[in-house]
C-alpha cells in the first residue's frame, strides 16, 4: 500500500463471453483526491466501478481500495467505500429516515448512532421534511440525495459515485454539484463516472477519459485541453468573394474554412500577438470581416480528438 | 460539511453468527414495515381467507359430499381452506424477492459488510407473520360460520407447528422462484400455476377418496395433502395415522432443500453476474 493512493487498478479486464468491456484498465486516484472516469456509453464506466464496489467478478487485473484487494478481502473494502449508484438504491416503501437508520444499522453502528447520524445527514441533505414520508413520494433529485446520505452514513472514506447526474433536471444537478464538492472539501476519496464533459471539468481533480474499455487519455482538465490544443481564433466574413479572398491573404495560417457559415479558423499561439497579424494582413488586401471570436479548447474537443467521435449526451449507460 | 460538531459514530462489533441473526432481523422489519404499509395486500391478507371460506363452504354445503364420521362440510374445509390459503400467501416471497432483485436495493445491500442471505430470511419470516394473521382471521371466520374444533393445547401446537413449516417450506421453494423470476408479473404467473393444482389436486375440498380416479394416486400422496390430513385429524381429534409424520419430512425435507439453494441462486444472481 502506497501513502498517497487510496484507489489503485491494474489491467483490469472483464467479458461477457466473447464481449471484451474492459480490455486492461489501469487508473490510480489519490487519497483525498477527485477523479472523473469521462467515456460515453457502453464505454465500461459502471462496469469500472460496480468491481471496484465488489459488485461484480472480473477476469484478470487487480484492484486495491485502501490497501485491501477487491477479490481477496470484499468484506474489508466494503467497509471503507460508500457507492451510489444510476438508480437510487434505496428503500421505496420505508421513509427517508427509516431507509437512512436501517442502512446504518447494517454498517455496524449502533442504533443510537445511526439514528444522530441519519437525522444529521437528512438536515445536510435539505430533506427533514421529506425524511418523515416514504421514498415512492420523492422527486428524483430528492432520491438521488437520499442515495447519496445514505452512502455516507458510516462516514466511508472513498466514495463511488456512478453517474450522479444523469436524468436530473439543472436544479437537482447544480446541488448535487454544491455537495459533491463539499465532500470533496471534506477530504474524501471520490471517484465519479459522467458522461458530461462539463461536470467533470467542473468538479475533477484529474480526469481519466475511457473508450472502448481501455483508459485513452489521463490527467488534469488543463493537461488534456493542452493535449487539443491551442486557442483558436474565428473570423466570419459578410460575404462568400471576401471569405475567399481573405482565406487566400492568410493562406498558410488558416487551419479550417467553412464556405456555408463564411468563416476561417487560425491556431493562435500568441494572442496579442497573433490576432494582430491576422488583422494587419486582412486590412493590408482590404477584406473586412464582420465578427472575430477567441475559442478555448473544451473538453467536448478533447474527447472528440481523441475518440473521433462526438460525445453523446443524455441517455443511461 | 455542517457548523455544527459531527456525530461521533460509534460502531459494534459482534461475532459473525450473532451480525447474521442481527442482519436478518432488521430485514425481517423491514418486510414487516412492508406489509403493514402496503395496504391493499393487507386488505387481502384479511379478506381473502374470508371469501374463501364463505364462497366454498356455500358452493360445497349445496353439492352435498358425503364425508366420513359425519362431518360437517365447514368442519371437514377448515384445515383445507387454511393450507391453501398459507400456500398463496406464500408466493408473497417470490414477489418480494423479484421485486428487490429488479431495483438498485440490492446493490445496496451488496456493498454493505452484511450478510446477504438475511435479505431472503426477512421476507421469508415476514410472510409467516403474514400468514399468522390470515390464519387467525380465518379460524375466527370458521367459528363464526359453525366451524367446532376438538382439539386440545397439544393439538393446536402441533398444528401450528406443521403450519409454520409448511409456511417456510413454501416461503423458501417461492423464495427460489423469485431469484429465478425475470419479471415480477411473470413470477406471479408462475406460482399461480403451481400453487393452484397443488391445492385443488389434493384432499383439501374433497376427500380424495371422491376424486376422479387419474387424479387420485397424486393427490393421496402429494405433501399438501399429508399436511391437510394432519392438521385435520388434530383439529377434530380424529386418528392422525402417518399423515403427522410425513407432513412433518416432507416439509423438513423442502426447507433443507430450498433454502441453500435459494442461497445460492441469490448470492449468484447478485455477485458474478
Amino acid at each position: 500500500m502506497t501513502s498517497e493512493a487510496a484507489i489503485t487498478v491494474k489491467g483490469l479486464r472483464k467479458s461477457y463471453g466473447k464481449n471484451q468491456v474492459l480490455r486492461g484498465v489501469n487508473l490510480t486516484v489519490k487519497r483525498g483526491t477527485m477523479l472523473a472516469i469521462l467515456g460515453p456509453n457502453g464505454a465500461g464506466k459502471t462496469t469500472t466501478v460496480r468491481i471496484m464496489s465488489t459488485l461484480l467478478g472480473f477476469d484478470a487485473g487487480t484492484v486495491t481500495i485502501e490497501g485491501h484487494d477487491v477479490a481477496l478481502s470484499p468484506d474489508k473494502v466494503r467497509a471503507v467505500i460508500g457507492l451510489t449508484g444510476q438508480s437510487a438504491a434505496v428503500d421505496e416503501i420505508l421513509t427517508g429516515r427509516e431507509n437512512l437508520i436501517m442502512m446504518g444499522q447494517l454498517y455496524r453502528l449502533t442504533k443510537r448512532s445511526a439514528t444522530l447520524r441519519a437525522d444529521e445527514l437528512l438536515e445536510q441533505f435539505d430533506l427533514v421534511d421529506a425524511g418523515k414520508r416514504s421514498v415512492k413520494t420523492y422527486s428524483g433529485g430528492m432520491r438521488r440525495r437520499l442515495d447519496l446520505a445514505v452512502s455516507l452514513i458510516a462516514t466511508p472514506p472513498i466514495i463511488f459515485l456512478d453517474e450522479p447526474t444523469t436524468g436530473l433536471d439543472p436544479r437537482s444537478r447544480i446541488a448535487m454539484w454544491d455537495i459533491i464538492n463539499k465532500l470533496k472539501a471534506d477530504g474524501k476519496t471520490i471517484l465519479l463516472t459522467t458522461q458530461y464533459l462539463e461536470e467533470a471539468d467542473q468538479l475533477a481533480d484529474n480526469i481519466a477519459v475511457i473508450d472502448g474499455g481501455k483508459v485513452i487519455a489521463e490527467g488534469t482538465a488543463k493537461q488534456l485541453k493542452a493535449k487539443v490544443g491551442k486557442d483558436r481564433l474565428e473570423l466570419t466574413f459578410k460575404k462568400l468573394t471576401e471569405f475567399r479572398a481573405g482565406e487566400r491573404a492568410l493562406g498558410r495560417l488558416v487551419v479550417d474554412g467553412n464556405k456555408k457559415e463564411l468563416t476561417v479558423t487560425l491556431i493562435i499561439n500568441d494572442t496579442n500577438k497573433d490576432v494582430a497579424q491576422a488583422l494587419a494582413i486582412l486590412t493590408k488586401e482590404k477584406v473586412s470581416i464582420s465578427s472575430m471570436a477567441i475559442h478555448k479548447p473544451t473538453l467536448d474537443d478533447v474527447f472528440l480528438s481523441l475518440t473521433g467521435k462526438s460525445n453523446q449526451k443524455g441517455g443511461k449507460s | 460539511m455542517s457548523q455544527k460538531q459531527p456525530v461521533e459514530l460509534e460502531f459494534v462489533s459482534r461475532p459473525k453468527f450473532i451480525s447474521n441473526v442481527y442482519d436478518s432481523l432488521l430485514m425481517v422489519k423491514r418486510s414487516s414495515t412492508y406489509i403493514l404499509r402496503n395496504t391493499d395486500q393487507l386488505l387481502g391478507t384479511f379478506f381473502q381467507p374470508i371469501m374463501f371460506l364463505v364462497l366454498f363452504t356455500a358452493v360445497f354445503n349445496a353439492v352435498g359430499l358425503a364425508l366420513p364420521d359425519d362431518i360437517s362440510y365447514i368442519d371437514f374445509l377448515m384445515a383445507g381452506i387454511i393450507v391453501q390459503t398459507l400456500a398463496f400467501g406464500s408466493t408473497t416471497t417470490s414477489i418480494a424477492v423479484a421485486n428487490d432483485l429488479q431495483r438498485g436495493i440490492v446493490d445496496r445491500f451488496k456493498s454493505l459488510p452484511m450478510s446477504n442471505i438475511a435479505v431472503l430470511n426477512g421476507h421469508v419470516i415476514s410472510d409467516v407473520f403474514r400468514n399468522a394473521i390470515s390464519t387467525v382471521v380465518m379460524v375466527v371466520t370458521g367459528l363464526l360460520f359453525g366451524f367446532r374444533p376438538d382439539a386440545d393445547f397439544g393439538a393446536w401446537m402441533a398444528i401450528i407447528g406443521i403450519l409454520v413449516l409448511f409456511t417456510l417450506a413454501f416461503s423458501w421453494i417461492s423464495a427460489i422462484m423469485g431469484v429465478l423470476a425475470k419479471s415480477v408479473e411473470g413470477v406471479q404467473w408462475m406460482s399461480f400455476l403451481i400453487v393452484f393444482p397443488l391445492t385443488f389436486a389434493s384432499g383439501a375440498f374433497a376427500p380424495t377418496e371422491t376424486l376422479a380416479s387419474w387424479i387420485k394416486p397424486f393427490a393421496e400422496n402429494q405433501p399438501i395433502t399429508h399436511v391437510i390430513e394432519s392438521v385435520r385429524a388434530l383439529m377434530l381429534n380424529q386418528p392422525v395415522d402417518d399423515s403427522v409424520w410425513l407432513a412433518t419430512i416432507w416439509c423438513i425435507g423442502a426447507i433443507a432443500v430450498a433454502m441453500p439453494l435459494a442461497a445460492l441462486l441469490f448470492k449468484r444472481k447478485t455477485i458474478t453476474v
